[in-house]
């Protein structure tokens, strides 16, 4: 099959993600800089000032307005776009679930940053895994191509008319963010051609009078929530019919998660973001000694895979789930709960425990998954799960 | 099910509008929310010399200003009988002796 | 999987250190390579002791950590011997190119438990000279490090690193011609 020609670039991930947004050309843009996501904006402010966009590019004077101007921009019809980290996403809360419920199909850039305090400017995913109850589609990356091909199919996974909900697309801090990596980059014309034109139903521009928003009572409100959580089921399927056109352009195939060197697993590792990467090379590494290892890592958070992700793991006997941000339940990380979750209706049941590890930075190394991979061949050889909330790489633990 | 007239209490999730956003203009007009009035007031149009004082203060605009520069009666659709046009009118009962002639809006539980 | 390179830079903030790690990986990048080019951040200021990595291979490297047995370390500052161990996890068979105008064996002294090669490189000299800065030693480094890694063929780096430099310094187009000779000196004048 012949691909979409194929533009070989050295990139980091901000500048992947800043090219994406510069060939969606989207109508608004309203971005408030936040360190480790402020390169977006930067590279995004020159296109603009450059003329390579015909954005609307707003400098707002903080996250919240950011992403007040986003949902008035979508409001009256207009493909919106904006970009974030950390304190920048949690000062846009109030409005993530505005946008959300309100049913506005804003692609959002998040560049992962542990949320203080004490201060850090890091990375872990303590940002975005705290948003992930807000009705937003949350997509994962593992590196800057994956971030590029990310943003892109987010655009069509957003404004799908079976979906019309704002996507997240995730990649870390620093370690994605600002590594400069090889990258296949799509022609301009290419992505304009895939992302195509927005037509929403209704907007405030349309010459029919409309209010977005209004005062919903208690008669109306549970049926749009629950249309909205009907909305969030069923993007899975839309999310994996765009990754599948994007796969006939690039050749690129991606899924609700990668399953990688599953197929005689028994210890499964599973994981998001850059770590992932370094999941697999260990993975690779014990492979060659002959142990039966593999890596799950999930790409879409939002909606979360479950029948998909459970019928996976029912073919391992022992699961680690990797936790980048802590809920501080007591119990374990959010990826954690979700996929032992999943797993609960399964005849025969992994062992899974969770691992909370690399937070506000802390390197991550193929050290820390042997750890993880050797407590799993523990698990398997005593049979017994053991503690289930657990941690590598902290001191003393 | 976009417009505020087809709304009504059998529509199921399938059938209320996404995000709860309204098309079409003037949705005040298809609400009686003067119905949740206690109080009522009374306008009594000969005792009105049209000062103007009343319609700024109105916090539903349910006192109606004709093309002359003169009020008419109250929409009593959207009031909502707070009182505040008689507590300002200089010819309410408030200001000259209840049941006067003079009096121009008088202001009472309303009788439903 | 074939060969990867890894690199180390050592320096400090304002430096360039970044710097010349994003040209290497960029002229890399130009031959045809794989690459990752990336800082470790943190609250650093001008003169903080920083890190930056190289990684250099055929295939695209999935590892996202930083580098522990980096196969070359670069010290772009060599005051910082005696804050750093620099010399950590360096691989035997490896090289460490300090900054400096020392030679490399009034160095071995100070690298206890180190007995790879050592190479020296007068940057801070060569940038006075070519661009008027003691600071600004990142190219010439960047050129002994090509010189001693042979991580690129030397013929095509010339031309590659003018294009990686015109493409990072697309704002001060006047820097390109005296960083061009800083580079060519310090693959000419590395010693080891």
């Amino acid at each position: 099959m012949a691909f979409a020609k194929a533009i070989r670039e050295r990139l980091s991930g901000n500048e992947a993600v800043a090219t994406a947004l510069k060939q969606i050309n989207p109508d608004v843009v309203a971005a408030y800089p936040i360190t480790p996501s402020t390169e977006v904006v930067h590279y995004f402010a020159q296109y603009y000032a450059d003329g390579e966009v015909n954005t609307e590019f707003v400098a707002v004077e903080s996250e919240h307005s950011a992403m007040s101007a986003c949902i008035g921009a979508a409001s009256a019809g207009g493909r919106s776009a904006t970009v974030t980290a950390a304190c920048g996403l949690a000062l846009m809360w109030e409005l993530l679930y505005v946008a959300s419920g309100t049913r506005l199909p804003i692609t959002l850039a998040v560049v992962n940053r542990a949320l203080s305090g004490p201060i850090n400017i890091n990375n872990d995913h303590s940002d975005s895994m705290g948003a992930r109850d807000s009705g937003w589609i949350q997509l994962y990356a593992e590196n800057n191509q994956e971030a590029y091909d990310n943003y892109i199919c987010s655009v069509r996974i957003a404004e799908h008319k079976d979906v019309q909900l704002p996507v997240m697309s995730c990649q870390d801090g620093f370690i994605t963010s600002h590594a400069i990596e090889n990258i296949e980059l799509l022609e301009d014309a290419e992505v304009k051609k895939f992302v195509g034109k927005y037509n929403c139903d209704f907007n405030m521009l349309s010459g029919t009078p409309t209010s977005v928003g209004p005062y919903d009572t208690p008669m109306f409100y549970f049926e749009h929530q629950y249309q909205r959580a009907m909305a969030m089921k069923n993007s899975k399927q839309v999310i994996l019919d765009v990754y599948k056109e994007f796969a006939k352009l690039t050749g690129r195939e991606y899924g609700l998660f990668e399953e990688y060197r599953c197929e005689d697993a028994e210890r499964v590792i599973v994981v998001l973001n850059s770590s992932a990467g370094t999941a697999k090379y260990t993975c690779d590494k014990l492979r060659e000694k002959g142990e039966k290892v593999g890596v799950i890592k999930i790409r879409v958070f939002r909606p979360f895979p479950l029948e998909e992700l459970a019928a996976a793991l029912s073919k391992f006997k022992a699961v680690a789930v990797m936790d980048k941000a802590d809920s501080f339940s007591g119990i374990g990380g959010p990826v954690f709960t979700d996929v032992r979750h999943a797993c609960y209706e399964l005849e025969n049941r992994p062992h899974i425990i969770n691992y909370i590890y690399g937070l506000g930075g802390r390197d991550v190394t193929e050290e820390n998954f042997v750890t993880v991979y050797n407590a799993l061949a523990e698990v398997v050889k005593t049979g017994k799960t053991g503690e289930i909330y657990r941690h590598v790489g902290v001191r003393g633990v | 099910m976009n417009y505020v007239k087809d709304a009504n209490l059998n529509l199921t999730w399938k059938e209320v509008a996404p995000g709860g956003t309204i098309l079409g203009g003037g949705t005040s007009l298809a609400v009686n929310t003067g119905d949740w009035r206690v109080y009522i007031p009374k306008f009594f149009e000969e005792n009105c010399t049209h000062c103007m004082l009343c319609f700024p203060v109105c916090a539903d605009s349910a006192i109606p200003v004709n093309k002359d520069g003169k009020r008419e009666d109250f929409d009593f659709m959207h009031c909502k009988g707070c009182g505040v046009c008689y507590m300002v009118c200089p010819f309410g009962d408030s200001a000259v002796k209840k049941g006067s002639a003079k009096v121009a809006i008088t202001w009472e539980k309303e009788d439903k | 999987m074939s060969k990867m390179v890894e690199i180390r830079w050592h320096g400090r903030g304002g430096q360039g250190a970044k710097t010349a790690s994003l040209l290497l990986a960029d002229a890399a990048f130009m031959t045809g390579k794989f690459v990752q080019g990336f800082p470790e951040y943190g609250p650093e200021r001008m003169g903080a002791p920083i890190s930056a990595f190289n990684r250099i291979s055929d295939e695209r490297s999935p590892l996202h950590s930083n580098i522990y047995e980096p196969d070359y370390v670069v010290v772009v500052d060599a005051t910082l011997l005696s804050a750093v161990d620099v010399v950590s996890g360096l691989k035997k068979d490896g090289a460490i190119i300090i900054n400096s105008e020392k030679t490399p064996e009034e160095f071995r002294p100070l690298l206890e438990g180190y007995a790879g090669r050592i190479y020296t490189i007068d940057a801070s000299q060569i940038a006075e000279e070519e661009l008027k800065n003691r600071n600004l030693s990142n190219t010439s480094m960047l050129g002994a490090v090509v010189k001693v890694s042979g991580v690129i063929p030397e013929a095509n780096l010339i031309k590659d690193m003018e294009d990686s430099m015109k493409h990072k310094f697309a704002d001060k187009p006047h820097v390109i011609d005296s960083n061009m000779k800083a580079l060519q000196r310090g693959m000419k004048e590395v010693k080891g």
